[in-house]
């Protein structure tokens, strides 16, 4: 397993979030985490990325702790992230905004900069080039010295992933991707996905509301209700599970129609 | 994209980013030296300018402008912890204060050669600005700033009160330095050091501003959540701002000691840590020309007017007032609109 979490409990004021949940991803694996809304989902990519720390369990990636780590230091070992409700640095160009992701990559400091240093000019070479080439990935080439805020929400999407693909993670998690996005944005969004983990060997971790989207690009899909891994299997399995109707019962319908 | 659906206002935007027309006068000043060319022709001229200066100017000018250029460095030090970093800093003077007088204590009571004290100087003000940094940047920017201004007394004070530095009278006699056997003593003398140093820290500050690290400190300013979920731990990034910041004052310390050739704790006050952080804002902050022309206003605006006497400080701020209240982000437009 790449990514594997033990017995992970958090609670907030004495209110569980998740209980003890055992949860592994595979080193190149499409998986999709679901749920009804309030189940913990986003919790689980905030423990994971370092943001909450949970008060019990156990978490590595590639056998490596890092349930004590801070979100910088669990990127820096290889984990990227979006964010639910799209968090680019606004008043930043579209390439400004995907180089973020190369700092943990890079490492000149003030003095190098000053001295324009050899070594720190290939840097912002190399950084310059591995951020357009993530632009180019997501086809975003060509707006790169646009003000993010003034791209049209799809695309600001994609730059987020074009970020975080900046990072060289080997596991991507994309919180609820496909928000926002009308049915041609979603089919791209789909071979999107597919080509981060065919052609750059990305694991991806999805939480998304859109169950075609989900059951059509997912290789494996685990199901969280109450703060608690219900089940786990392929689509197929998942989707005539009725442990799973259970727990999407009185929701909305879009859900319902599993 | 439904083809029924009216367009979008991003839609419209795309196609009228290009054409665009600046109208404010500065916006197009600025536009008119996009141009890499231009530009060099701009920073030539403007250096061919502050060198024939002093040979058709009083020395009361020439006295004047260094102490603009000072400003300019100091303002540019500034500008990276408050414009770069968005970390409100009250007491900006302590870093200034410590850059003197470690200079003046090294060379007047020990006899340190000048050139020998400045490196400690500089690690004198890193070590300061480590400090101060270190425990309070977790700090939301308002305590911050009550923090900094804290600092900022605190050095003040203990400068009044050590024997070391001299109390009250502060330190006299810090002997001037000599370079290549150039004793630089006259007023133009440090006119040119001061030209020197506010070319040098221009130029630091734009390569900062190019950098990774200027970068970094612009998303930490931005939304420091994303910032760290891109792998940029946000306590070393404004640590570095701090300490970067720290230097640039030490400099413009190092050298308003032997300029002077005594400092007193009253150099240093929190009325000093204001009128920077007023040309900082004033400029527009994290705007390099901005910044520099707002170094030039706090020091020169007084100047001008005192053709009015006892009004020109009352003048000068109401002059302030009509600025900031016309210009609420800065005198300088932002680069993209």
């Amino acid at each position: 397993m790449l990514l594997q979490l033990k017995q992970v409990s958090l609670s907030f004021a004495g209110n569980t979030v998740l209980h003890e949940v055992d949860f592994g991803v595979a080193a190149g694996r499409i998986h999709s985490l679901i749920g009804p809304n309030g189940a913990g989902k986003t919790s689980m990519f905030n423990v994971i990325t370092g943001f909450y720390r949970p008060q019990q369990g156990d978490i590595t990636l590639d056998g490596e702790r890092i349930v004590k780590c801070k979100p910088h230091a669990v990127t820096r070992l290889g984990i990227a992230r979006t964010f639910q409700n799209v968090r680019l640095f606004r008043e930043m160009s579209v390439l400004e905004n995907v180089m973020a992701g190369q700092h943990c990559r890079s490492k000149a400091g003030a003095l190098a900069a000053i001295l324009r240093l050899p070594s720190q000019r290939a840097e912002e070479r190399r950084i310059l080039e591995t951020s357009l080439e993530c632009l180019d990935f997501v086809g975003l080439m060509g707006h790169q010295d646009r003000l993010a805020t003034n791209l049209a929400y799809g695309h600001q999407r994609r730059v987020e992933i074009a970020r975080a693909l900046a990072t060289e993670p080997k596991l991507l998690l994309l919180d609820e991707p496909a928000a926002g996005l009308n049915s041609g944005e979603k089919q791209a969004l789909i071979e999107l996905i597919r080509r981060i983990r065919d052609e750059r060997g990305v694991a991806v971790l999805l939480i998304e509301h859109d169950m075609s989207l989900v059951m059509n690009v997912s290789e494996r899909i685990s199901v969280l209700d109450h703060g608690s891994l219900i089940t786990e299997g392929d689509p197929h399995s998942v989707q005539n599970d009725p442990k799973v109707i259970e727990a999407y019962l009185g929701q909305d319908d879009e859900e319902l129609a599993l | 994209m439904d083809k029924h659906s009216p367009p979008t206002p991003t839609d419209v935007d795309e196609h009228d980013a290009g054409r665009a027309k600046p109208r404010h006068p500065l916006q197009k000043l600025y536009a008119a030296f996009e141009s890499p060319g231009r530009r060099r022709a701009l920073h030539l001229t403007i250096l061919a300018i502050l060198i024939v200066t002093p040979w058709i100017s009083s020395q009361y000018t020439t006295v004047i402008l260094t102490n603009a250029l000072l400003y300019v460095v100091l303002c540019l030090g500034l500008n990276v912890v408050v414009g770069y970093a968005g970390l409100l800093d009250l007491g900006y003077a302590a870093f200034f204060a410590v850059g003197a007088y470690t200079v003046g204590i090294l060379t007047q009571q020990f006899g340190v050669n000048f050139w020998a004290a400045i490196p400690f100087a500089l690690m004198a003000a890193a070590l300061a600005g480590v400090i101060i940094g270190g425990p309070t940047l977790r700090l939301r920017s308002d305590y911050l700033a009550i923090v900094t201004l804290g600092f900022g007394e605190i050095v003040r004070f203990t400068a009044r009160n050590l024997e070391i530095t001299g109390g009250a009278s502060g330190l006299s006699h810090i002997p001037e330095p000599s370079l290549f056997g150039w004793h630089i003593d006259s007023s133009i003398d440090f006119y040119y050091v001061f030209v020197v140093l506010a070319v040098l820290a221009y130029i630091a500050s734009q390569r900062l501003f190019d950098s990774r690290l200027g970068r970094a400190w612009l998303y930490v300013r931005h939304d420091e959540d994303a910032a760290e979920a891109m792998g940029i731990n946000r306590v070393a990034t404004k640590l570095a701002a701090y300490v970067t910041g720290a230097i640039f004052g030490a400099i413009g310390g190092i050298f308003f000691s032997v300029n002077l050739g005594a400092i007193s704790p009253e150099s240093f006050s929190f009325q000093q840590s204001v009128l920077i952080l007023l040309a900082v804002v004033l400029g527009g902050m994290g705007k390099i020309p901005g910044v520099i022309l707002g170094a030039f206003i706090v020091v020169l605006g007084p100047e001008l007017l005192r053709d009015f006497g006892t009004l020109r400080l009352l003048i000068f701020a109401v002059l302030l007032l009509l600025i900031m209240l016309f210009r609420p982000s800065g005198i300088w437009p932002e680069k993209r609109s």
